[in-house]
């Protein structure tokens, strides 16, 4: 009962709410593999971020 | 700087390709900087939609509303390396600092339709024809990109120096206007076109690192709004989307009525939690 007291507000309901939210989506996203597309153009100079391509 | 120790990559023009750049950092840091050892999440943004295979990244919106939820603009005052830089330009001393001028607020409008346009739709829609976009942020926007990954990788690399043409001239002329406004307004890319702010702007509001203002300290002097260099009026919305949380109306308060802090660090009454001072006319 103590631990439902921290969500006296709704501010705070929907913080915890956004957290949960965003760390489900995450897990999802990485489940999905869009890890190793953000991987695979991160390791390699993106030439359209320095101006070249 | 610890995000971006990988200091033997600018002696090598070269980028470091460990599994680190799979994780996204919460600010604008390009991830061809040779020093950089994780991903811009704005970059990794545009990298998922323009590709064939994803039309949402699931990815990148959790990552958002992490760390939004928490930090919101702190982000923009003290993670961001290109805020640092423009921070650093801004301490040049030059004879008129604007602070605000005309059509000011209606500018600040900008950053959303680029993270609108220029971030989700056209590396979303504007493909080849095997369904592959590019990032059009970073390849025509982007000034930090072309600081921190483009002037150092070229000044190491022939190659590359061989390489360079019209766009890199035009993305120097816009970091070049973007270093010689920051001498005169204080963070312009900041304020005006970081796409990255807008997202976190969205959160500051609810974010659980935030500002509040004590209304029975509040003398309503009114100094908070005066020393703010984003423009916001503390006194009257203590976590405005424009905050970046930088410390300065809270340094400058006389009565100390402006603290900041997460979830139960604020003792206070209702009106101070809500970060907003209800003996002020709106």
């Amino acid at each position: 009962m103590r631990f439902l007291q921290i969500f006296h507000n709704k501010r705070t309901f929907a913080q915890a709410a956004l957290l949960l939210g965003g760390v489900l989506t995450l897990i999802l996203g990485v489940v999905c593999g869009e890890v190793r597309t953000v991987l695979m153009k991160a390791i390699y100079i993106c030439l359209e971020c320095i101006g070249i391509g | 700087m610890l995000t971006n120790s990988h200091l033997a990559g600018f002696a090598q023009g070269r980028i470091y390709a460990g599994k680190l750049k799979s994780i996204c950092l919460p600010g604008l840091n390009c991830y061809s900087c040779p020093g950089s050892l994780g991903s811009c999440p704005v970059g990794a943004l545009q990298a998922v939609l323009s590709s064939a295979k994803y039309q949402f990244s699931f990815y990148l919106f959790g990552f958002f509303l992490i760390i939004g939820t928490v930090l919101g603009r702190f982000v923009c005052g003290f993670l961001c390396p290109f805020g640092l830089i423009q921070d650093l330009l801004g301490r040049i001393p030059f004879p008129k600092k604007i602070r605000t001028f005309k059509g000011d607020r209606g500018l600040r409008l900008v950053k959303y339709v680029i993270l609108a346009v220029f971030v989700i739709l056209l590396p979303l829609f504007l493909v080849d024809a095997a369904g592959g976009g590019e990032p059009q942020f970073c390849k025509w926007i982007c000034p930090a990109g072309t600081l921190e990954g483009g002037v150092p990788l070229l000044l190491a690399d022939s190659v590359l120096r061989s390489a360079a043409g019209f766009l890199f001239a035009w993305k120097l002329l816009i970091l070049g206007i973007v270093a010689a406004l920051s001498a005169v307004v204080w963070r312009p890319f900041c304020k005006y076109l970081c796409p990255l702010g807008a997202v976190y702007s969205l959160f500051n509001g609810i974010s659980i690192y935030r500002y509040a203002v004590d209304g029975g300290k509040c003398t309503n002097c009114g100094r908070c709004a005066r020393v703010c260099l984003m423009s916001v009026q503390p006194q009257k919305e203590a976590n405005h989307p424009e905050c970046v949380r930088c410390g300065e109306c809270k340094k400058a308060c006389p009565a100390g009525a402006i603290s900041s802090g997460c979830l139960g660090s604020f003792q206070a009454p209702a009106r101070l939690a809500a970060g907003k001072n209800p003996s002020l006319p709106r």
